[in-house]
């Protein structure tokens, strides 16, 4: 059958089960948005291409599935840039698709012309530009092949005009060939006895958990590892909800933000399970002195992450599901003793906790007010920043793919789009997007977008007029030197009704449920103001360098 | 340590770019690249010559891995290897001193590839070591100009690097 590029990318799409995609339209994919005109794929028009990554990467994260995204050349390729550099550093299966200059205008700085492969190849798994319409079927099939397999991670295919209006006699375009690409799924049997070996010899072993058990769908796997041993877990900031935060044997965050039973607790190990982890500087504080007395087994799906920042005494590479299910048929039960006494008293000792004042507002109160208000069951999404440890820390998280937060490149902007993202992928649950008043700036513009569809986010901004991590930095380490970062803002609560959604503040603890109650009721979009104590901290801390023993607040 | 590495890849366009752009975002130090096809038109082979410790050539090489176009990464240093590089060094002569450059050349199996009324161009095969001392012999006499390749290098005997494997082939 003869079809043109743009029918034969939609028709791609299809047969890779992709029902909804986020993009903005320009001239470079005037071709694939006619295709998209009569195609059954849901698009989400976005109001800025930074949203459409984000939507595409918050849609993949709380569904599993891929999330597209689609931009036109020069600007709107650009425009993703930020998106598709934050799906890389957390691992979010994408495939970014952009329009390019017709191939005969390539390389001449064209109008609306940008090198997007040579820009994004720090920052995809891998990318094309398709030079030929005969090459575009398996491009894309290669495409979804790469992003969802192995480590995920973004795609991008850059699909010249004369490509996407080209046409051809379509056939389907076989199987992939790359040979250059071969994951390895399961972990090798050495290694797997090994790892058993070190685990039955512990005294005081702790579990590490990161964004891989979530990624690998390895959550079940990990508590019966974690009940079997009675060893305590620890959580990354993308492993929240990887391990159910209300679970006696939880420890909370590790490193930077963790609980200090969290960072005692690595350091004190004599056993370190690295499940899915990367030892992030923001984990590991000072490397030198990072679980000083433990023997650590890291598993991981990518192997240039052995070793990386940290020893690794005993690697396993491979799929954490799957070497999960390897290694728990080698491991007997082992029982409680001085080592888990030894958390629960410091649990009882350094509780993470706030001063609770119902004529203020605290951000922490507000946190555990949604908490409360959503049952625990809603998903949530941040921002970067204070708020987005506060929302680590005082939502508890029991399920996967329920905080949903840009933890390796720290974009602020991220938050809601990737709600709209999540709330496209759950239209039936409740979705909040836990902002600050600096980062919902960053991205505003999708507030046209949530109205548009009557997606019905909740976006929680805790709103203290400052750029509260940055102003929180300078007050510890720069001697209260508040170099701009104070914000004038504008009104939140009108500037929600601007866009046709609803707007409520609230300046009192005791006006926060009736408030949250009536936002999650409500059937559009609605814009919390939580007008919050100016300085709070997020605490405890290990100030930057310091080891995770040292901490203050 | 210099460690060399024989990286079999893809031939595809921009893959060149791919390799080079993850040494230097990653902060590895490449000593020489040469890169050319293979006896498969689909396949190019680099040859890269890196410095750095055990750590780091495991991170090399296993970055490189992560390139999708990249197929196989051998680093054959501690192996029995040949390897060469090529120089083209283009030198002042006066007629007068040509046949002292000449046993220069003789010394060196250098050849000949042109003359010209004050020059004497030279090309000249080795390793990286007698590629240097060509260099520093010819240095007295003024070089004009030079130019040479990074290493290739490939395992002695039976041994081999290829894409479906480094084996014995007895």
């Amino acid at each position: 059958m003869k079809m043109n590029g743009a029918q034969i990318l939609v028709q791609g799409l299809l047969d890779q089960g992709v029902d909804t995609i986020f993009g903005y339209p320009g001239g470079s994919v005037l071709p694939i948005y006619d295709a998209l005109y009569d195609a059954n794929i849901r698009h989400i028009l976005v109001r800025h291409e930074q949203g459409a990554a984000h939507a595409a990467d918050g849609y993949a994260r709380a569904s599993g599935r891929p999330g597209v995204c689609l931009a036109t050349s020069g600007p709107g390729a650009t425009n993703l840039v930020t998106g598709i550099a934050n799906a890389y550093m957390d691992s979010v299966p994408m495939v970014a698709i952009t329009g390019q200059v017709p191939s005969a205008l390539l390389g001449r700085d064209s109008f609306q012309e940008a090198d997007i492969t040579g820009i994004t190849m720090p920052v995809t798994k891998h990318n094309y530009i398709v030079k030929d319409v005969k090459e575009l079927a398996m491009t894309l099939k290669e495409a979804f092949y790469i992003a969802t397999t192995g480590k995920p991670g973004p795609v991008l295919v850059d699909i010249p005009r004369d490509v996407s209006g080209g046409t051809m006699d379509y056939e389907d375009p076989g199987p992939i060939n790359l040979p250059g690409y071969r994951p390895v799924l399961e972990g090798k049997e050495e290694q797997l006895n090994k790892a058993a070996a070190a685990i039955t010899d512990s005294i005081r072993p702790v579990i590490y958990a990161g964004g891989g058990v979530i990624g690998s769908g390895a959550h079940q796997e990990l508590k019966r590892l974690a009940e079997l041993l009675m060893a305590p877990v620890t959580t990354t900031l993308m492993g929240l909800g990887g391990f159910p935060g209300d679970h006696p044997l939880y420890l909370g965050m590790l490193g930077m933000h963790g609980s200090r039973y969290a960072n005692y607790a690595v350091c004190e190990s004599d056993l370190l399970i690295a499940v899915g982890a990367r030892f992030d500087d923001r984990v590991t504080g000072k490397i030198e002195s990072f679980a000083p007395d433990a023997t650590i087994i890291h598993i991981d799906i990518d192997p240039a992450e052995i070793r990386k920042n940290v020893r690794a005494d005993i690697p396993v590479v491979g799929d954490v599901k799957i070497v999960l299910n390897q290694l728990l048929p080698r491991l007997e039960a082992k029982l409680s003793g001085a080592w888990q006494q030894k958390i629960d008293q410091w649990k009882k000792e350094y509780p993470i906790g706030y001063e609770e004042d119902n004529d203020k507002l605290k951000p922490q109160q507000v946190i555990s007010a949604i908490y409360k208000a959503t049952r625990g069951q809603a998903r949530i999404a941040t921002e970067v920043g204070q708020h987005q440890m506060w929302a680590a820390h005082y939502y508890t998280y029991t399920r996967p793919r329920s905080f949903i937060s840009s933890g390796g490149l720290g974009a602020m902007g991220y938050g809601f789009p990737a709600a709209i993202g999540v709330q496209v992928a759950c239209p039936d649950e409740v979705v909040f997007d836990i902002a600050g008043d600096g980062s919902i700036q960053m991205n505003i513009q999708e507030m046209a977008t949530a109205v548009n569809y009557q997606l019905p986010v909740n976006v929680a901004v805790m709103n203290n007029g400052w750029l509260g991590m940055v102003r929180q930095w300078q007050e510890l380490f720069y001697n209260r030197r508040y170099s701009c970062t104070e914000l004038v803002n504008p009104d939140f609560v009108k500037l929600a009704e601007a866009y046709g959604a609803s707007g409520i503040r609230v300046t009192r603890g005791a006006d926060l449920k009736p408030a949250l109650e009536e936002a999650i009721r409500n059937s559009g979009p609605v814009m919390l103001d939580f007008v919050i104590e100016r300085e709070e901290n997020v605490f405890p801390m290990v100030p930057p360098g310091e080891s995770l023993g040292n901490m203050i607040g | 340590m210099r460690h060399t590495l024989a990286v079999l890849v893809e031939n595809n366009p921009g893959v060149l770019a791919r390799v080079a752009g993850l040494f230097s975002r990653r902060g590895f130090n490449i000593d020489s690249l040469a890169v050319g096809r293979t006896e498969n038109p689909d396949v190019s082979r680099m040859t890269i010559v890196v410095e750095g410790d055990d750590r780091i050539l495991e991170q090399v090489t296993k970055q490189l891995h992560k390139l999708i176009d990249v197929i196989k990464i051998s680093d054959i240093s501690p192996e029995e290897y040949v390897d060469r590089e090529l120089v083209i060094i283009k030198v002042h002569s006066d007629p007068a001193r040509r046949g002292e450059i000449m046993q220069v050349a003789d010394i060196f199996r250098a050849r000949i590839v042109d003359l010209g009324r004050k020059t004497i161009t030279l090309e000249c095969t080795g390793n990286n070591g007698k590629i240097n001392a060509f260099e520093e012999s010819l240095r007295p006499y003024g070089i004009k100009e030079l130019v040479r390749t990074g290493k290739i290098a490939m395992l002695r005997g039976l041994r081999f690097t290829s894409v479906n494997g480094q084996k014995d082939d007895d």
